[in-house]
């Protein structure tokens, strides 16, 4: 009879294979003993300290071959340990107070440590017990004299089961063999999680207990696009997974395929599937995703959690950095939007009745022209590493887009007269947001470059309510028509000024939102980075003059109810 | 003995990149080099010391540094612990 388990999906994927149950050996407890000559022992202890060090060092630049320098990084975290005083130094002073072997004053130490990051509130520093664990275990392998844990010597078709595996485990996986692992413990943010994801290896974390009891050599089915184990699985299972991982299979490689390709409806439309963005370090994975560009950078990070606002020097740095390694892709930058819900201490701003309706965003940067102008500053002197778009937030009347933009060219007047170089093309948009804009849009096209919908607030402000609060977020409704008629009403005013209208809100990577939006004739769907792929493949398959009709009559509905079951049914047809 | 009180800003805390490159910026000098965060005091040239002030974004912790080329070293660790490190 087969039995199920369920984890966590570390690492899509579907695998069949035989079990194969991996201990540890490291976890026992060394006996403790008097050694003579405590001197003598703490050489034994450094000699063993430097063999792991190679050992890792090899490691580390074997998977920096195969997996490539941020992979490897682990490992010279592991070779810092081997150099931490909190870690070395406390088992040196073990050794030469109480005269103990050094396996044992190892154990002692590597235990505290493992406690106090066991402790810990961040999941991510709870992990980090498995690193010390993973040195220590190798250390303590040199001073008895025996190999460390090896899944080399693995030589058939397997799925490992384990409690869990350290970095330096997953290193030495052979990929010609194992085809996927399940653990007891873990996380989503493991590191062996994290390094399942870039092997491509199918991964389940955070089985339980249960996982320990599957029968080494048993048949397992892997479903890691679940989080499902099938232990001893029946003839009609086997066939059905198989079937199943053959599908993944094809549709994985499909969307890979997709990262280098246009994004173009069925009916040759093109349209822009970017990715929104938080800072520098999500510019890879918006490349790696085939991100046409980037549709927002949030800018309000690097002004959060420090004690002062940010230099011009270290804002121009990081736009630098973000336009340069989007290699010339359009990249549209939001100016500061802080206020409503995102604070900044150290400006200590009045306290407002109504956050969400007040000083926020672009608001707030036309009453404090200094950080402003020296965000915009900022901005422009990046402007000639790639193609810069600026966006100015939350405009409700065209007033506010004249003053900021007035305020946008005196500063480049400005550092054109210092001398500095300044990108000619920057298109300068505005978020529409508030219906107010909305349902103006037509007069505020002539002013800009492009438009972007922020659905979040616009859906918000539309309805009055707080998504956030229980009470009122069934008003939260995307396909409510009034959202649709002012979407569409935003789309055709910028159409008729040839202008390009886009979407950054969390409806533009809503894959049922996504055959309307095209029909609406949006040019632009900015999401997150890993909704791109499958957004591509959708819209390769839409027709976008169809959707143009089916959205016309979607919008004759009359509630978001009748909406989505009419795009449901029609994209199922 | 020096010593500035710095807030972290990282985003996700001071985690696995920031402790690296502040642990070996640390090392780099022969002075004493500890952190303080509340009642807890720990080697900056420890990356498990940092590690257990647990430092999140928005937290403050004061660098203290003692001894040889002392002002050069606030100088330059000080900033590495309230940057964002990209990748």
């Amino acid at each position: 009879m087969s039995q199920q388990l369920t984890g966590i999906a570390a690492s899509p994927g579907i695998a069949i294979a035989r079990a194969f149950r991996y201990a540890h050996t490291a976890a026992e407890t060394p006996e403790r003993a008097e050694v003579a000559d405590a001197s003598a022992e703490a050489e034994r202890f450094r000699a063993a300290v430097a063999r792991a060090k190679t050992e890792i060092d090899a490691i580390r630049e074997s998977t920096a071959r195969r997996l490539g320098a941020a992979k490897a990084e682990i490992f010279e975290a592991h070779l810092m340990l081997l150099d931490d005083p909190d870690l070395v130094d406390a088992v040196l002073e073990q050794i030469d107070n109480e005269s103990v072997n050094a396996e044992y004053a190892l154990h002692e130490v590597t235990g505290m440590i493992v406690e106090m990051l066991r402790g810990m509130d961040s999941e991510m520093l709870r992990e980090r017990a498995t690193d010390v664990l993973d040195v220590s275990g190798r250390v303590m392998s040199h001073l008895k004299g025996r190999p460390y844990a090896a899944l080399s010597g693995i030589a058939e078709e397997t799925i490992i089961v384990a409690q869990d595996l350290t970095p330096s485990d997953t290193a030495q996986l052979d990929l010609d063999y194992v085809r996927g692992f399940v653990t007891e413990i873990g996380s989503r943010t493991s590191h062996s999680a994290i390094m399942a994801r870039s092997l491509e290896l199918p991964a389940i974390v955070g089985a339980g207990k249960a996982a320990a009891d599957v029968p080494d050599g048993t048949t397992i089915i892997l479903d890691a696009t679940e989080g499902r184990i099938v232990v001893d699985p029946s003839d009609e299972e086997l066939a059905d997974y198989r079937a199943r991982k053959e599908a993944y299979n094809a549709r994985v490689a499909e969307l890979k395929r997709l990262a280098s390709e246009p994004s173009i409806s069925a009916d040759g439309a093109h349209v822009e599937l970017a990715a929104n963005i938080g800072g520098v370090e999500d510019v890879a994975k918006a490349l790696e995703n085939g991100a046409d560009g980037v549709g927002l950078f949030r800018t309000e990070f690097l002004y959060m959690g420090r004690n002062s606002l940010p230099t011009e020097e270290e804002q121009h740095e990081t736009y630098r950095h973000v336009l340069a390694k989007m290699e010339g892709k359009r990249v549209v930058i939001r100016t500061l939007d802080i206020g409503g819900d995102k604070e900044l201490p150290y400006l200590s701003l009045p306290k407002e009745s109504n956050p969400f309706l007040g000083q926020r965003a672009v608001r707030f940067c036309l009453s404090r022209e200094d950080v402003f102008r020296t965000q915009l500053r900022a901005l422009l002197r990046a402007s000639t590493a790639g193609k810069l778009n600026i966006m100015f937030p939350m405009i409700a009347v065209a007033g506010e887009l004249r003053q900021a933009k007035a305020i946008l060219a005196e500063e480049r007047a400005k550092l054109e007269s210092e001398g500095i170089a300044v990108a000619s093309d920057i298109e300068v948009g505005i978020m529409i947001e508030i219906p107010a804009a909305a349902l103006n849009a037509d007069y505020l096209a002539k002013e800009v470059d492009f438009f972007s919908i922020g659905t979040n607030d616009l859906i918000q402000y539309t309805m009055a309510a707080d998504r956030m609060n229980d009470a009122v977020s069934y008003l939260y409704q995307p396909y409510h028509p009034s959202i649709l008629r002012l979407v569409r009403m935003v789309i055709r005013a910028a159409e008729r000024e040839g202008k390009w209208a886009g979407m950054c809100g969390e409806m533009a990577g809503d894959l049922t939102a996504i055959p309307l939006l095209l029909g609406l004739g949006l040019g632009e769907f900015s999401m997150s980075a890993s909704s791109v792929l499958p957004a591509r493949e959708l819209i390769g398959m839409l027709s976008k003059q169809e959707w143009a009709r089916l959205a016309d009559e979607a919008l004759q509905l009359g509630t978001q109810e009748e909406v989505k079951q009419f795009v449901e049914q029609r994209s199922r047809a | 003995m020096l010593s500035e009180t710095f807030t972290v800003i990282h985003p996700s805390g001071f985690h696995a990149r920031p402790t690296k490159i502040f642990v070996h910026a640390a090392t780099q000098f022969n002075c004493k080099v500890n952190l303080v965060k509340g009642s807890k005091k720990v080697n900056g040239k420890s990356s498990l010391g940092l590690l257990s002030l647990g430092l999140a974004k928005g937290d403050e912790v004061t660098l203290e540094v003692d001894g040889e080329r002392e002002d050069e070293a606030l100088r330059e660790l000080g900033p590495l612990l309230s940057k964002i490190y990209e990748e």
